[in-house]
């Protein structure tokens, strides 16, 4: 049985995954364990797809998730939730946001975003969670926070009290932006709190 | 209370504690942000350098002249500084010097995969190998030791996921070193072949020392698990190799690969069943452990199991040594006994659960990376993807104009490859097809011009080729993440610098026609190849026109619309291949939020029906 968990945060340059994994790492820090986490540079600012893996555990060796380790997959795009997923193990579960971001060949008219997404996973008996992560940060004012929402939605996955990821958020956030990512933070747990 | 730090990170720390004060580089993935965070330490003076031999040179300079230095570079950077890093070997040091090589298994942001550790064994050069943060940041500070120590630079070699991957730091004071005074000292610093020859041979003698530290060196360790498998290792590979078999092997974990520790490796193998050498790339430990001759019971493995191409993961380990552990043993690894002293620091192997056939991977449309809404390239690439020429690339964003639908690109070779190679090119042309209209344009970002572009215009000049050169004159490094460059106005500690002068160099290097377009007036760069394809001696056109992305030179303009209207639907605009256009039904929208303004989607439209938003709602003003 593996003592390390896995999670990867997946979604398209811009969303803000680096900045929610950022404050995963953090927590995960303060609670005393042993974390690696990894990101691919490059040309993720021109619109590629960004991916991140946190791996955490008593000791961490490698840096990286495998196809088929990852207990969660936190996917901020609908189209990213599937390119991933076979990175998910059996039991594990994917948080997905619903909103859609058209990429090159869709923007160029030489393919048509795919509508049968949440379908093509449910019948391969992949546990996907649907959120519109986006649609509750646009109800706070502001829908560059679905990085924070989708945290939130994450966060009950995990047995750390809230207080810890709202210090987590504290450390990582610079203060202008703590109240609305907070509100964001709450927001995103009621979403999986049911 | 340790923090969280990238190998980057760890790196210019650890070079910070060791009381470095001189730090150059030339940007390039996976390094750059060595010196971006080298550039946050006030004791530091950080520099770009215009490219990676220069680097080299300015760090054994400063090393030299006495204070401690670090130089870092990409993997293909080092190609670039091989001169200076080879005669760096025979000069030795006088206070530290320390070269860090990043290098790209899997070419994530590189145009090939090479294993730079073969550098170190060329250049005879000790040769360390952090496998995460926190020994990136404890080889850095003990790196300048033994540069000191033995007289020698230091190279530091890091890959892709130690460079980027972050994990937990203890980090430590700054201790300010100190060097003997700068004495004059030909015998060993003026390379003429008569120092030459005896350095040569001093060279050979430091590494028989090097040699016998490597054989003791902390940084040299093996790790005891179960003795039926031995696993020789370097570098994020040991990780990848631990988490698939955890305690159910043993481990001789190397930090300093070079020169290899060879009584210690002897000792190793003769301890273990069998050996198994588990590293990315290239067979480089492995030759070293089969050049030791021993005599095992059952063969040495590992290239032989292990892919010789593109990046590890502990899945692939785990694929890659399954089947050859069962046959050898006949049953599975997982039940080996317990290990005789596996401490708190054990770890459970993976290999069962990464072994296991997983999900087939699902199919979906992919997503590359694409210009950016305003991004300068995107008119130069729609004008040069109409014209009947070659076009000879070179690295940087622009090289995505290879890229569908522009597709306006035959070669990308390496840095500042485009003009000379252009000028290659159309001396063939020349000689195949003379009098024949057909022409090779060079494009080329700023950055690239200076760091190795420059030269190849001075060889188009001289010897008179017609080949065309248009430079992307964006004002910054773009692709590795906005570093300053000559051009650009600003030094890396973001104080103004002298800003070279483009269509001035071009000029000074021999070149009659120089023209200057704003790269967002489809017509004006249209017209300036059409000047340029009718004169035939070389000449340079200067795409003047920033990144989308720099914020200091940012022009707030309005987002354009769509008149649906008049729209023919020809779909004519969605071949500029921008983020902000995209087809819903049958009509192409404008997403408001992502449009920069450009317009460049507007001229390419034949029946005006993309228009700014104010004049499409409230017509003129």
């Amino acid at each position: 049985m593996s003592e390390t968990t896995n999670a990867m945060l997946v979604g398209v340059g811009g969303q803000g995954t680096i900045l929610a994994s950022r404050v995963l790492a953090q927590l995960l820090l303060d609670a005393g364990f042993d974390v690696k986490m990894s990101e691919v540079h490059g040309m993720a600012q021109r619109g590629g797809s960004v991916t991140t893996h946190v791996r955490f555990g008593r000791r961490v060796a490698a840096p990286t998730i495998s196809p088929g380790q990852a207990h969660f997959i936190l996917a901020f795009e609908c189209m990213e939730a599937a390119r991933h997923s076979h990175y998910l193990r059996e039991d594990g579960v994917i948080i997905a946001n619903t909103r859609r971001i058209p990429s090159l060949p869709i923007l160029i008219g030489r393919e048509a975003y795919p509508d049968d997404i949440a379908n093509r996973l449910a019948g391969r008996g992949v546990d996907v969670r649907w959120l519109d992560a986006s649609a509750v940060a646009a109800g706070l004012g502001n829908v560059r926070v679905e990085n924070t929402v989708l945290l939130g939605a994450f966060s009950t996955f995990l047995a750390f009290p809230e207080d810890a990821w709202k210090q987590a958020l504290r450390t990582v956030i610079p203060a202008k932006h703590i109240e609305l990512n907070l509100a964001a933070f709450a927001a995103g747990r009621r979403l999986t709190q049911q | 209370m340790k923090t969280l730090m990238s190998g980057n990170e760890a790196i210019a720390r650890g070079a910070w504690e060791a009381g470095v004060r001189f730090a150059s580089a030339y940007p390039g993935t996976p390094s750059t942000e060595i010196l971006e965070n080298m550039a946050k330490y006030q004791e530091v003076r950080s520099q770009w350098s215009v490219n990676e031999k220069t680097a080299l040179e300015a760090a054994l300079g400063a090393s030299l002249g006495g204070v401690r230095a670090l130089c870092a570079m990409k993997h293909v950077g080092l190609n670039v500084a091989a001169d200076p890093l080879f005669s760096s070997s025979y000069t030795g040091v006088n206070a530290g010097l320390v070269i860090v090589t990043a290098d790209d298994p899997g070419c994530h942001s590189s145009q090939n995969e090479q294993d730079n550790r073969y550098y170190a064994q060329a250049a005879k050069l000790p040769l360390l190998e952090p496998s995460d943060s926190q020994e990136a940041l404890d080889f850095a500070r003990t790196a300048f030791e033994l540069s000191e120590e033995y007289d020698t630079p230091v190279l530091l070699r890091v890959t892709t996921r130690v460079a980027h991957g972050k994990s937990p730091v203890a980090t430590g004071p700054r201790t300010e070193a100190t060097a003997p005074a700068y004495e004059r000292t030909m015998a060993k610093h003026v390379l003429v072949p008569a120092v030459a020859r005896p350095r040569h041979a001093a060279v050979e003698e430091r590494l028989v020392q090097l040699q016998a530290y490597a054989e003791s060196s902390p940084m040299n360790r093996i790790e005891w698990g179960s003795r039926r498998l031995g696993v020789v290792s370097s570098g994020v590979a040991y990780q990848y190799a631990r988490e698939v078999l955890g305690d159910n092997a043993s481990y001789l974990k190397l930090g300093m690969s070079f020169p290899f520790p060879d009584a210690l490796a002897r000792s190793f193998i003769s301890q273990v069943e069998q050996v198994i050498v588990v590293e990315e790339l290239e067979p480089f430990l492995e030759q070293a452990v089969r050049a030791l001759g021993i005599d095992v019971k059952h063969p040495i493995e590992g290239k032989s199991l292990i892919p010789l191409t593109g990046e590890l993961d502990s899945r692939t380990v785990a694929l890659s040594l399954a089947p050859a552990l069962a046959a050898a043993e006949g049953r599975p690894l997982g039940t080996a006994s317990a290990p005789p002293d596996s401490g708190a620091l054990g770890t459970v192997g993976e290999l069962g659960n990464l072994s296991a056939p997983g999900r087939e991977a699902e199919q979906v449309v992919g997503r590359p990376p694409m210009f950016c809404a305003g991004c300068p390239h995107r008119g130069v690439f729609y004008e040069l993807g109409r014209l009947p020429v070659m076009v000879s690339g070179d690295i940087g964003c622009y090289a995505l104009g290879a890229m569908p639908p522009f597709a306006a690109m035959d070669t990308c070779i390496d840095m500042g490859a485009s003009i000379a190679a252009g000028l290659g090119f159309q001396t063939a042309l020349d000689i195949l097809r003379p009098g024949k209209p057909a022409r090779t344009i060079a494009v080329i970002g700023d950055s690239t011009f200076f760091h190795s572009g420059m030269t190849g215009l001075l060889d188009a000049a001289y010897n008179s080729v017609g080949v065309i050169t248009i430079i992307l004159d964006n004002r910054i490094t773009a692709m590795t993440g906005h570093q300053e460059n000559p051009g650009s106005g600003f030094a890396l500690s973001g104080a103004p610098a002298r800003e070279a002068q483009l269509a001035a160099l071009v000029r000074a290097i021999g070149i009659e026609m120089v023209q200057t377009v704003d790269p967002f007036d489809l017509a004006q760069v249209r017209e300036a190849i059409a000047v340029a394809m009718g004169d035939p001696g070389p000449s340079v056109i200067i795409a003047h026109g920033p990144c989308a992305l720099l914020r200091r030179l940012a022009v707030k303009r309005l987002a354009y619309q769509v008149d649906q209207d008049t729209c023919r639907k020809c779909k004519a605009c969605l071949r500029v291949a921008c983020p902000a256009l995209c087809v819903e039904g049958d009509n192409v929208q404008i997403d408001a939020e992502t449009c920069v303004g450009c317009g460049i989607c507007s001229q390419v439209c034949r029946f005006d029906s993309i228009r700014q938003a104010r004049a499409a709602e409230g017509g003129e003003e």
